[in-house]
């Protein structure tokens, strides 16, 4: 047996092999699951952290290569070891403590990122069957979805305990970007729900006989941009947007503390790419090559998408991504779980099941997707993209409503 | 219940990534939205007027160079357009024209780092301000032949320049004239048609004409409200009545106006650039001038179209090797006095857009 074939499944097996092994001591069965979990974990951290240092060396390479520099070329072959050099560096540097701000909520903020980021994990399925999977969870995508959004919490608590204003601001922004997105990105998934009828992630994968981005163009769309917005990646970044708030939410960060952050923010797009291959471009699945090297070039294929949009775009202002968000991608994410139910229903009733694929839905939902993003965007962009209103606060400013001089700055 | 806001005191600078040096915006914010500002300089001032009293003219030159970094040569000019006005000196023609060409140069290499930098400060990852940085290395390699300099050139001399150009020098230009067209288009298109690049910068810090004339904005920023004025048409110096060009001028005052006047006004640039490489004759480069200049007893104001505006040097001479008085109009500080009219109302990511169409180089404003 090829066993480089089935490289994923050396990880499970060694999982299995360490369960055997603990339960020939007699140990309690409550034990054996806690350290079935622990060594499930470390297989989860060893898997994670390769694959962010090679999108951290990627991700500096390709945007070098797009601003016309030759990027980190001096650490290895290719400056390959550059996340190594930049970690021992991170790991050196002070930790500075802001001197009225709230300490132990400044500490905790970094690790629940980082452990938000590290849980949704758990239920990707990288791999055929149970193997390929740590928890296949029947209830994955709900999970996934519930964890994502634990970040929020993680980056009002730096924004909060910094004592910065800048830091503040991009709290705020982001509480109020990341919650606004949850609502069409939860929709969008919906659509990939109600086809498959299982929120299972084994069973999103295994429904795919073609990739359901096919299937639910408009879902993938409205997705993507929600995903992208949860990264706080360009244009996007409302959150850092490092020409206005200096770093954001991270500003009075440094060290391992700030490292986390940084970190946190890679595993999330790891986890986003993760996400849209198993969701919308059918997983592991394809033809001649080996699962588990399928399942890279997917993940890298969206990664790499992800860098092109943040090295070329400009960044949104906030009151436009807000309006983006509620007035285009909402309505938009509401007709597609409509127009989805339609055919779903239909395909029951006339072809009886899933037996054989909805080719024609295809080219529907294609066509149904393209003219509603062309007539709401017109609509959309006549009506100012969400412009705010100067008038009101020109009058106030008039009325004398001016900068105290007394004011302490 | 009504919920109760509070508008609080944010501090922009003195050091903050977007200031364009060290230059600090006292915000009061209510949310995100600016109820009023207060722009704050002198962060970088370093006394050059006052030091220039107590140097000769010809070591003034270098001073020059630290005001407005970013195009040193228009400095240097300026300068020494005043002093030759001071002293009654005549420039070859030779030397007036190898003048145009340089300021023109300077004036693209200044524009195109204004723009890349306002998609930076919109937001951009740097990726257009580095494509524009590799068209200003292009200038800077043609600055480095003639002066030796690729940021403070020191290369205007009273009377002149401070040598001829080596022969190399007008084959490059001609090669920098005939490929630079394709990249501004390139970069106009990149940026015209960007739909983000739109909804940020349309209609945001309009800067009204009348408000424009009467704050003495000039430049871009003047242009930009659609006032045509032009200080190489309106009172020409140098050989620039003898070029044809046009004025571009945009029309509600808008940052989209001031940037798509600053790309217009490369092209017009290159136009002249053109037409100064055919016309330039031989001859001397620098009038004899004694080392130690004695002007007479007065005063003088020159002024130039320098790549932000009006820049004006006035000078008062006691008949001394010093000048009495060394006092610049400097176009960058009287820009930016209009920016709390113009940022009153829009958001934190609108002023940072704001304050960078203005284009400012802190040298200039501080001095």
């Amino acid at each position: 047996m090829n066993h480089w074939y089935y490289f994923v499944d050396l990880f499970a097996k060694v999982r299995t092999t360490f369960v055997e092994w603990l339960q020939s001591f007699d140990l309690p069965s409550s034990l054996i699951i806690f350290l079935d979990s622990l060594i499930g974990i470390t297989l989860i951290l060893m898997i994670v952290f390769p694959i962010v240092m090679v999108f951290i060396w990627v991700e500096r390479r390709f945007v070098a290569r797009f601003q016309l520099r030759p990027g980190p070329n001096r650490c290895g072959p290719l400056g390959l070891f550059q996340p190594v050099a930049d970690a021992i560096k991170i790991l050196v540097k002070e930790l500075i403590m802001p001197a009225k701000g709230d300490k132990i909520v400044h500490w905790l903020a970094p690790v629940v990122l980082f452990i938000a980021a590290l849980m949704v994990f758990a239920v990707f399925p990288i791999g055929k069957g149970e193997m390929g999977v740590f928890t296949d969870l029947n209830i994955g995508i709900l999970y996934v979805v519930a964890i994502g959004s634990l970040g929020v919490l993680a980056i009002f608590m730096a924004g909060w305990a910094s004592n910065n204003k800048y830091a503040l601001i991009g709290a705020m922004r982001g509480v109020a970007q990341l919650i606004s997105y949850e609502v069409p990105m939860v929709l969008s998934i919906v659509g990939v729900v109600l086809i498959v009828g299982s929120l299972q992630m084994s069973e999103i994968v295994g429904k795919q006989t073609v990739p359901f981005i096919l299937l639910q163009p408009m879902g993938f769309f409205i997705y993507f941009i929600g995903a992208i917005t949860e990264l706080n990646r360009t244009p996007m970044d409302m959150i850092e947007a490092d020409s206005e708030l200096t770093a954001g939410y991270f500003t009075e960060y440094s060290g391992m503390k700030f490292a986390m952050f940084f970190l946190g923010e890679y595993i999330n797009t790891l986890a986003v790419s993760i996400l849209v291959t198993t969701l919308f471009l059918s997983g592991w699945k394809g033809p001649f090559l080996p699962v588990w090297i399928w399942f890279v070039i997917k993940v890298f294929a969206v990664f790499m998408f992800i860098l092109w949009m943040r090295a070329t775009l400009i960044r949104l202002r906030i009151d436009q991504v807000m309006a983006f968000s509620w007035k285009f991608l909402l309505p938009m994410a509401l007709i597609n779980i409509f127009v989805t139910a339609l055919e779903v229903l239909a395909w029951q009733q006339w072809m009886s099941g899933w037996e054989s694929f909805p080719w024609p839905f295809i080219f529907v939902n294609f066509a149904v997707a393209g003219i509603l993003i062309l007539i709401w965007a017109r609509v959309f962009f006549k009506t100012g993209g969400g412009r705010i209103e100067v008038g009101g606060y020109r009058a106030r400013n008039s009325q004398g409503y001016g900068v105290n001089p007394q004011a302490p700055v | 219940m009504e919920l109760k806001t509070q508008p609080f005191i944010l501090n922009i600078g003195p050091s903050h990534p977007s200031t364009h040096g060290v230059f600090r915006m006292k915000v009061l914010l209510d949310g995100e939205v600016i109820v009023d500002m207060e722009p704050m300089f002198g962060y970088l001032h370093r006394g050059i007027e006052k030091l220039a009293e107590g140097r000769t003219y010809t070591q003034n030159i270098p001073f020059t160079d630290r005001f407005d970094y970013i195009a040193s040569m228009m400095n240097n000019l300026a300068y020494v357009q005043a002093v030759e006005k001071l002293a009654g000196i005549e420039v070859p023609e030779r030397a007036q024209y190898l003048r145009v060409i340089m300021s023109e140069l300077m004036r693209i290499a200044k524009h195109l780092l204004a723009v890349g930098f306002l998609t930076s400060d919109l937001g951009a990852l740097m990726t257009p301000l580095l494509y524009m940085w590799r068209e200003r290395e292009k200038i800077v390699d043609l600055f480095e032949m003639v002066s030796g300099q690729r940021l403070t050139y020191n290369y205007m001399r009273i009377g002149g320049i401070s040598g001829d150009i080596p022969p190399e020098f007008l084959p490059a230009l001609k090669k920098f004239i005939k490929e630079m067209p394709r990249y501004v288009e390139e970069y106009d298109q990149l940026l015209k048609t960007n739909e983000i690049l739109l909804i940020r910068t349309k209609g945001v810090g309009a800067l009204p004409a009348d408000l424009a004339v009467r704050s003495s904005c000039s430049g871009p920023m003047l242009r930009g409200s659609g006032v045509k004025w032009d200080i190489r048409k309106a009172d020409p110096y140098l050989v620039y009545d003898r070029f044809e060009f046009d004025i571009p001028t945009g029309t509600v005052g808008d940052v989209y106006d001031r940037y798509r006047v600053r790309i217009a006004e490369i092209w017009q640039s290159l136009r002249i650039l053109e037409q100064a490489v055919e016309q330039l004759p031989e001859g001397e480069v620098c009038a004899k001038v004694p080392n130690l200049l004695r002007p007479p007893k007065g005063e003088a104001y020159s002024r130039i179209e320098a790549a932000t505006g009006e820049l004006g040097f006035y000078l008062v001479s006691d008949g001394s090797i010093a000048p009495y008085r060394f006092r610049v109009r400097s176009p960058e500080l009287l820009n930016l006095t209009v920016l709390r009219d113009i940022s009153i109302g829009w958001k934190i990511a609108d002023l940072i857009v704001i304050f960078g169409s203005v284009d400012i180089a802190l040298g200039e404003v501080d001095r």
